[in-house]
C-alpha cells in the first residue's frame, strides 16, 4: 500500500511550500514511520523532531495532521492523502519542527 | 558559557548528578541534545527498579549484590556493583520522599520478584509508568534549584581537553546551528547507552553512544564494549503503537505468562512463571527460531490467554484499553516477541568516585561500564542511574570546590559551512549500519560476520574523519553526519571487542566459541590512539 503525504516545508520568514510524497507502508504503520522512511530514502534534509520512536513517552513528535494536533508516532497511515504541517500555535523552526521546549530550558533565554 | 560543573545528558543519571552537585554548592549547566528529562532511556523505563528495601520480605544490599555479581557472569567490577546495591535503598527512599509514587499496599512499598533476584526486590510505579514518574519527579527537583541552568537542544560535539585535563566541552545549538564553548571545572558524561546502533532496539533516537565517542576522543578508557544486552521479549507483532516495545516485561512480572515456540511448547520450562535472566532467555528464543520453531515473524509467542479479563484489568488498568486500541485482546490471542538491543553493560571505565582516566572528567549511569558485567539483572539500570548520578555529582562538586575556573578558552571557530549538499546520505548510512550491527554483531556472533561488520565499519571511515561546521539553522543532515561519526566509532569498539573475545559469556555469544573460558574471565580495555582504536585484553 502507498500513503500519500502532503508535507509543509520551510523556515521562518520564507514563504512555505507543500511537497507531495508517496510512501510504501504496511497496515499498522504510523506517520512517524513514514517520515523516518522519507528521511532515509528520499530527502534527508526534511526536519522532524522525535526521540522515543514508538513509545509515546517523549511527546516530542507533535505535529498537525489534516488540521488536528496529534503525535506522529501514534497516528496510523491510511491510503487517503494526509496533510502534515508544523504546530500552528508554536514558533516555526523548520519544516515540521516547532519550538516546544519550556522557555527557561532554551539557550536563547539568558543571552 | 561557564559553570562549576557541566552535566551532559538529562536522563535519571544526569538529573541526579546535577541536583547533587548544585546542592553541594556548585553552579551547574545541564545540557541535553533533546528536551530536558524527555529524550533518554529513563523516561521509557516500564517497570522495575531493584533495591534491597526489605519491604516485602527481609532483605539486605549484600543479597542484591550477590545476585548482581552472579548475573554478571564473573565480569562485574565488584566495587561498582557494591555502590549500586549499597546506596540503592537511600536513593529509592529519597525518590519516595520526592513523591515519585512507588506502588504500595496499605502498609508498605510493593516489591515484585524479577528473574535472577533471590526474593521480591523490585519497586515500580503503576501502570507501566516508572520511567515517566521518575523523570517527572527529578525534573520537579531540578526546577527548584536556581543554580542549575537547563539547556535543551544543545549537542555536545567534543570535550575540551587542556594539558590533559577536561575543561568543558564544545557544543552546537541544534536549533540555530550556533557553536558555543562550555567551560567547567568538572564535567560529567551522562549520555546513556548505544542501543541505537541496532536495527531492532528499545531505545530513543539519542542513544547512539555519544558519551563513549566523547570519552574516547578525549583520551578516556572504555571497557567491555562487546557486552550489549538484548532484551529477550521485545514486542515483534502485531504492530503496536504508543507503547514501548519492552512493555511485556511488567506483564510477566505480574502475571507470569507463557513463552511458547511455534509448537506451543514452553521451551524454557518456566511453568508459567518468569524465571530466566535476559542472556539465557534471548539465546533460548533464538535457538528455537534457528531450529525452525519460530513464530511467523521470527520470534516466540507470549501468551496470557490463561488470564481472565478481570485479572488483566486489575494488573494493568488503562494499559488494557491501549492494547484494545491496537486491536489486541490478550484473553484471545498470543503476541509475538523477539530479542532487541536494550542496554549496554560495557562503557566508560571509572572508579567508585565516577572518575574516568581523564582528570576532571566523570561519568554516570549507563554510560559507565562495569557494574553489570556480562549480563544485567532486571531493575539495575535505574538504580545505577540514581546511585552513580549522585556519586558523580558529589565528587565533581568536591573537585570543583578546589579548582579555579579554567581561563576562558578561545571562542571556537564561528564560521558556518555553506556546502549545498553532503557527499553522503548519512541517514541512509545510519540505517545500513544498524542492519549490519543487528545481523553480524547481534546476540549471536561468529568470526566471519564480525569481520564482515568491521569491513563495513572501516568503509564508513571516509565520511567520518572531521566533522564540518554546521550550516545555519536547524540542519538535520549535519546532525545525521555527527551521529554517524559517533556511531561508527562506537560500532568499531563493539565489533573489535567481540571479535577478540573467543568465548561465550553472558550477552556475548560466539557460535564458533560456544564455551565460557576461564582464561577470558577478564576485562578488555579500549582507547583511541593516533592510529585508531586500540584494544587491550
Amino acid at each position: 500500500m502507498k500513503a500519500r503525504l502532503r508535507i509543509r516545508r520551510g523556515t521562518p520568514g520564507v514563504a512555505g511550500r507543500f511537497e507531495r510524497h508517496e510512501v510504501p507502508f504496511e497496515p499498522g504503520q504510523t506517520v512517524l514511520d513514514a517520515l523516518r522512511w522519507l528521511r532515509v530514502h528520499r530527502d534527508p534534509s526534511l526536519a522532524i523532531r522525535f526521540s522515543c520512536i514508538n513509545a509515546n513517552a517523549c511527546k516530542e513528535c507533535m505535529i498537525s495532521v489534516d488540521g488536528e494536533t496529534v503525535y506522529a508516532c501514534t497516528t496510523r497511515l491510511t491510503e487517503n492523502e494526509m496533510t502534515l504541517e508544523p504546530l500552528p500555535n508554536k514558533a516555526l523552526i523548520k519544516d515540521l519542527v516547532t519550538e516546544i521546549a519550556p522557555p527557561d530550558e532554551r539557550l536563547a533565554s539568558d543571552r | 558559557m561557564q559553570a562549576d560543573v557541566l552535566v551532559i545528558g538529562s536522563g535519571a543519571a544526569g538529573m541526579y548528578a546535577a541536583i547533587s552537585a548544585a546542592r553541594a554548592g556548585c553552579s551547574v549547566v545541564l545540557a541535553d541534545r533533546s528536551l530536558i528529562g524527555r529524550g533518554g532511556a529513563t523516561v521509557m523505563a516500564q517497570m522495575t527498579v531493584s533495591v534491597a528495601l526489605g519491604e516485602e520480605t527481609p532483605d539486605h544490599w549484600e543479597h542484591h549484590l550477590a545476585d548482581t555479581l552472579k548475573a554478571g557472569r564473573g565480569l562485574c567490577e565488584p566495587a561498582l556493583s557494591q555502590l549500586l546495591c549499597e546506596d540503592a535503598p537511600e536513593r529509592i527512599r529519597e525518590m519516595d520522599a520526592w513523591g515519585v509514587g512507588w506502588a504500595r499496599t496499605d502498609k508498605h512499598i510493593k516489591q515484585v520478584q524479577a528473574p535472577g533476584h533471590d526474593r521480591p526486590r523490585c519497586v515500580y510505579v503503576d501502570f507501566v509508568n516508572t520511567g515517566p514518574a521518575v523523570s517527572k519527579t527529578l525534573r520537579a527537583q531540578l526546577n527548584r534549584i536556581p543554580e542549575i541552568r537547563r539547556i535543551g537542544d544543545l549537542l555536545v560535539t567534543d570535550l575540551a581537553i587542556h594539558d590533559g585535563v577536561c575543561v568543558g566541552a564544545d557544543a552546537v545549538h541544534i536549533i540555530s546551528g550556533e557553536r558555543l564553548t562550555l567551560t567547567a571545572k568538572a564535567t560529567i558524561i551522562a549520555t546513556g547507552g548505544l542501543t541505537r546502533l541496532y536495527a531492532r532496539n528499545s531505545a530513543s533516537i539519542n542513544m547512539g553512544g555519544d558519551g563513549y565517542a566523547l570519552a574516547l576522543r578525549a583520551g578516556a578508557e572504555l571497557a567491555d564494549m562487546e557486552f550489549v544486552q538484548f532484551f529477550p521479549i521485545g514486542h515483534l507483532a502485531p504492530r503496536l503503537v504508543g507503547m514501548d516495545p519492552i512493555m511485556w516485561d511488567p506483564f510477566r512480572y505480574k502475571l507470569g505468562g507463557k513463552l511458547l515456540n511455534a509448537e506451543m511448547q514452553e521451551f524454557l520450562k518456566e511453568d508459567g512463571r518468569y524465571v530466566y535472566v535476559r542472556d539465557h532467555a534471548t539465546h533460548a528464543i533464538l535457538a528455537e527460531v534457528a531450529a525452525g520453531r519460530g513464530t511467523p515473524h521470527g520470534g516466540a509467542w507470549l501468551s496470557f490467554r490463561h488470564c481472565s479479563e478481570t485479572e488483566l484489568r486489575s494488573a494493568f488498568g488503562p494499559v488494557i484499553d491501549r492494547l484494545a486500541a491496537n486491536g489486541i485482546d490478550l484473553t484471545r490471542q498470543a503476541i509475538e516477541v523477539a530479542p532487541m538491543a536494550h542496554y549496554h553493560m560495557g562503557g566508560i571505565r571509572t572508579d567508585t568516585d565516577m572518575r574516568t582516566s581523564v582528570p576532571h572528567l566523570f561519568a554516570a549511569g549507563e554510560a559507565v561500564g562495569g557494574a553489570n558485567g556480562a549480563n544485567r539483572l532486571s531493575g539495575n539500570a535505574i538504580t545505577e542511574a540514581f546511585t552513580f548520578g549522585r556519586r558523580a555529582g558529589l565528587r565533581a562538586a568536591a573537585l570543583a570546590a578546589q579548582t579555579t575556573m579554567p581561563s576562558i578558552r578561545e571562542k571556537v571557530e564561528t564560521k558556518r559551512s555553506d556546502f549545498s549538499r553532503l557527499e553522503v546520505n548519512a541517514a541512509m548510512e545510519i540505517a545500513r549500519l544498524q542492519r549490519v550491527m543487528n545481523e553480524d554483531v547481534g546476540p549471536l556472533r561468529r568470526r566471519a560476520g564480525l569481520e564482515r561488520a568491521l569491513a563495513h565499519i572501516h568503509e564508513l571511515e571516509v565520511h567520518c574523519t572531521d566533522l564540518p561546521a554546521p550550516r545555519a539553522g536547524l540542519d538535520p543532515e549535519w546532525i545525521d553526519l555527527h551521529d554517524l561519526r559517533n556511531m561508527r566509532l562506537v560500532a568499531e569498539c563493539i565489533a573489535r571487542g567481540a571479535l577478540a573475545r573467543e568465548e561465550s559469556r553472558g550477552a556475548h555469544q560466539r557460535e564458533d566459541f560456544p564455551e565460557t573460558s576461564e582464561r577470558w574471565e577478564k576485562h578488555q580495555t579500549l582507547r583511541l590512539a593516533s592510529d585508531g582504536v586500540r584494544l587491550e585484553g
